[in-house]
């Protein structure tokens, strides 16, 4: 069974391009019309391209740390995702130029005359804001390219000492992700209102983060296999372990979600609650009802029975609906700040199109330089016989 | 009885590869009805025994959610229809509070429903065994051998071709197993009935003496039972039954001074003054014996607007010209003596008590209503 690398088909870079392109011109227009609201959802944009990067780039580390066997396949699928992790900084570019319009913690007057705020200077002060943002992301690019460097090295040399380095490496990566990513979920959504705080948001971002890198691997992955792109061998059980992972984190995500909604509704304290209730007056309360169908029981009941978790049409559906729920997500996480009652049109629609985009791009050039199949890793003969 | 029935006939295999060979080459013989048992799951074996998707999980998922239902459905009746207590000013019905414990209640019935429902089926219920229940076969397959058994039921059953194919396949141990022997019961048998019956008394003894002398039984009451009586509690030594008794008749406590006064009117004030200095120790005595028992109908400030106000003839204000222009005597008096509504105090306030609740009553009049010389003298 040799791997034989092929380009991807002009259509892919096609479909990238487009989507692409008529992102950008949505985001364009929009700026030009109604620059606070296209910021807002420039915060989304951003929130959503990190969580998919990211979350991809998890998936890496998860596979060496945990030694699985049956991803070894797809694991170029994740790299190539978190690939665009630096694009993240291009998102925060023109966020940093506009931070007075989006977080009020900017404006100096507003601070110094509420006590609240004032003591929180420390953290939420802009200098250290931008700093934060750019070291994170420096940070994660950094393991991104020692994973991978070591990865296409083992391509050629198959030396099995690399998988082991890169074993190492993913232990320190991990606890370094789980920090910033709570940093991250912190300083773009949770300081849009800087007197609430909820002490598990970082979890809840790093949830739907796994989450976002999941299903976009998924996609990525089955609609590969399916037109031959990836190593022959795959089967069911490797269809099915994608699919058990991403059940299980849509359970995680509800599970922390309902936790942080049940201990501000039990206590009830008015700076904890208020954030609940901006959710919950001027027609937010719809979208809130809908989030927990979007985002749980809808994805939990396509992905509950067995067959449903290989069935390769069934995993490329879910995957599109959970990033489109994980957007969703963030909409109802950020929005209410920019407007007290429901707002959507395409202002909203520009971002996610041109994030969808860009990763294509990023997805068809990677596999234009790279191999789809890691072919030098030890574990990959293991992992095309690996059966449930 | 005559010959016992066959149920199926197993071997032994010694590796996890040569059981998952011989599963495929059942499969290929022809073989449907028969199983493979092993220590451990053996990956891979479900597809070389070419089994269909279980569905096991359609009962699983009905257990569940009944689970789900039974709890939400109890909570619901428990803090809505038969005991509603307000907790943390929610609604009865709050069901975010449920959440918790319908989730809990879903997983624990679903996996023991689980298990439930596939011992049901394997022992056959009412069955409680299985015929390869206390076989040489069990033992070695549940510690380090692997096993494969053809049942009786499969339409090509036929024993020595089975034997046949077991040995060319590499097994050992090659056995025949029985359903096991069922002895007819008769419910009637009277050593059954004597038995019912002996149970049934017992049961209903223990259960009685439990519910109605054993839960009252102390083995160690810890002071908690004496020989006294409690307070509001009957008393049989007195015919009018009180427990509390009042003092006989002329009697003086230590350190008590009677009232020469008792029950004579508010004339004789004159003859009486405050024999207590007006200082401050004494004013905060005053104010404690106040906020104890004159506050609860004359409230805190003396204004008679107390909690208990509405509830009985309200208790006047004490900043009243009345009050403010009697006598230090005719409080006393009154405190001493009652007056309509108002009960004596003289049994629960002691003597200097009173005085000095006197000397606190004319500290709150003189806040309402100062007199120009306090200025003064603040200077």
């Amino acid at each position: 069974m040799e791997y034989q690398k092929k380009e991807l088909p002009a259509k892919v870079q096609k479909t990238g391009l487009l989507l692409a392109g008529i992102g950008l011109l949505l985001i364009l227009v929009s700026y030009f019309i109604d620059p606070r609201r296209e910021a807002f959802n420039n915060i989304i944009g951003l929130t959503f391209f990190a969580s998919i990067a990211i979350g991809a780039l998890v998936l890496v580390a998860l596979e060496y740390i945990s030694g699985a066997v049956w991803s070894v396949p797809f694991r170029r699928v994740s790299e190539f995702i978190s690939s665009s992790l630096p694009l993240v900084l291009v998102f925060a570019v023109p966020l940093f130029l506009m931070m007075g319009m989006l977080f009020h913690w900017t404006h100096t007057d507003v601070v110094s005359a509420d006590k609240i705020l004032s003591g929180k200077t420390s953290y939420l002060n802009i200098p250290f804001f931008i700093g934060r943002t750019i070291g994170i992301v420096l940070v994660l690019y950094i393991f991104y390219a020692v994973f991978t460097r070591n990865s296409r090295k083992q391509d050629k040399t198959k030396d099995q000492g690399l998988t082991k380095t890169n074993v190492k490496l993913s232990a320190l990566f991990m606890p370094v992700a789980g920090i910033g990513l709570t940093f991250l979920a912190v300083d773009w959504i949770m300081s849009l209102e800087p007197h609430w705080y909820s002490t598990i948001f970082g979890v809840y971002y790093i949830s739907a983060t796994l989450l976002a890198g999941l299903a976009a691997t998924t996609y990525a992955a089955v609609s590969l296999n399916e037109n031959g792109y990836l190593m022959p061998g795959i089967n069911k059980d490797h269809y099915y372990s994608l699919g058990a992972l991403m059940f299980g984190m849509t359970n995680f995500w509800a599970y922390i979600a309902f936790s942080q909604f049940l201990l501000i509704w039990y206590a009830n304290i008015p700076e904890e609650s208020v954030w609940f209730v901006m959710r919950w007056e001027g027609g937010w309360k719809y979208i809130s009802v809908i989030l927990i169908f979007v985002r749980f029981i809808i994805p939990y009941a396509g992905l509950l029975s067995q067959p449903s978790k290989s069935d390769p049409k069934r995993l490329k559906n879910v995957s599109i609906f959970i990033l489109a729920a994980h957007f969703f997500d963030l909409y109802w996480l950020i929005m209410p700040t920019f407007s007290k009652t429901i707002v959507f049109s395409f202002y909203e629609l520009g971002f996610p199109l041109f994030v969808v985009g860009i990763i294509i791009l990023v997805f068809y050039y990677q596999a234009k330089k790279h191999n789809l199949a890691p072919v030098g890793d030890p574990k990959l003969q293991r992992s095309l016989d690996f059966h449930l | 009885m005559d010959a016992k029935k066959i149920y199926s006939i197993g071997g032994l295999f010694d590796t996890p590869d040569s059981i998952t060979h011989a599963a495929e080459a059942a499969v290929k013989e022809g073989y449907t009805k028969f199983d493979v048992n092993t220590p451990y799951p053996v990956h891979g074996m479900e597809r070389a025994m070419k089994l269909k998707p279980s569905l096991i999980g359609y009962a699983t998922l009905f257990i569940g959610l009944s689970g789900a239902a039974f709890a939400f459905l109890f909570m619901y009746w428990v803090s809505v229809m038969d005991y509603p207590l307000i907790i943390g000013g929610k609604p009865f019905f709050s069901w975010p509070a449920f959440v918790p414990i319908t989730f809990e209640v879903t997983v624990l019935s679903a996996a023991v429903g689980t298990v439930a429902v596939l011992i049901a089926l394997f022992f056959k219920f009412p069955n409680n065994a299985h015929p390869l229940h206390d076989t040489n076969y069990m033992k070695n397959v549940s510690s380090d051998k692997f096993g494969l058994n053809v049942a009786v039921i499969d339409p090509l059953f036929d024993e020595n071709k089975i034997r046949e194919f077991l040995s060319r396949e590499g097994a050992h141990d090659i056995e025949v197993f029985y359903e096991p022997e069922k002895k007819p019961v008769n419910v009637f048998d009277k050593r059954f009935l004597g038995l019912l019956v002996v149970v049934a008394i017992v049961t209903a003894g223990v259960t009685y003496f439990t519910l109605n002398k054993l839960i009252y039984m102390q083995p160690f009451t810890w002071m908690g039972v004496q020989d006294r009586l409690s307070a509001q509690s009957q008393n049989v030594m007195f015919d009018d039954g009180f427990g509390m008794r009042t003092p006989v008749e002329g009697t003086v406590a230590r350190g008590f001074t009677p009232y020469e006064f008792k029950g004579q009117p508010d004339s004789v004030v004159k003859n009486m003054s405050n024999p207590l200095p007006f200082t401050k120790e004494v004013i905060e005595k005053g104010k404690s014996r106040f906020d104890t028992y004159c506050s609860p109908c004359h409230g805190y400030y003396g204004k008679g607007d107390s909690r208990l106000n509405g509830q009985f003839p309200n208790p006047p204000t004490l900043h009243s010209d009345k009050v403010r222009n009697w006598s230090d005597g005719n409080i006393y008096h009154v405190i001493t003596n009652g007056q309509n509504v108002m009960p004596s105090y003289a049994k629960q306030i002691s003597r200097d008590d009173r005085w000095a609740i006197i000397h606190y009553i004319r500290v709150l009049q003189r806040s309402l209503n100062a007199k120009d010389t306090d200025l003064e003298t603040k200077k």
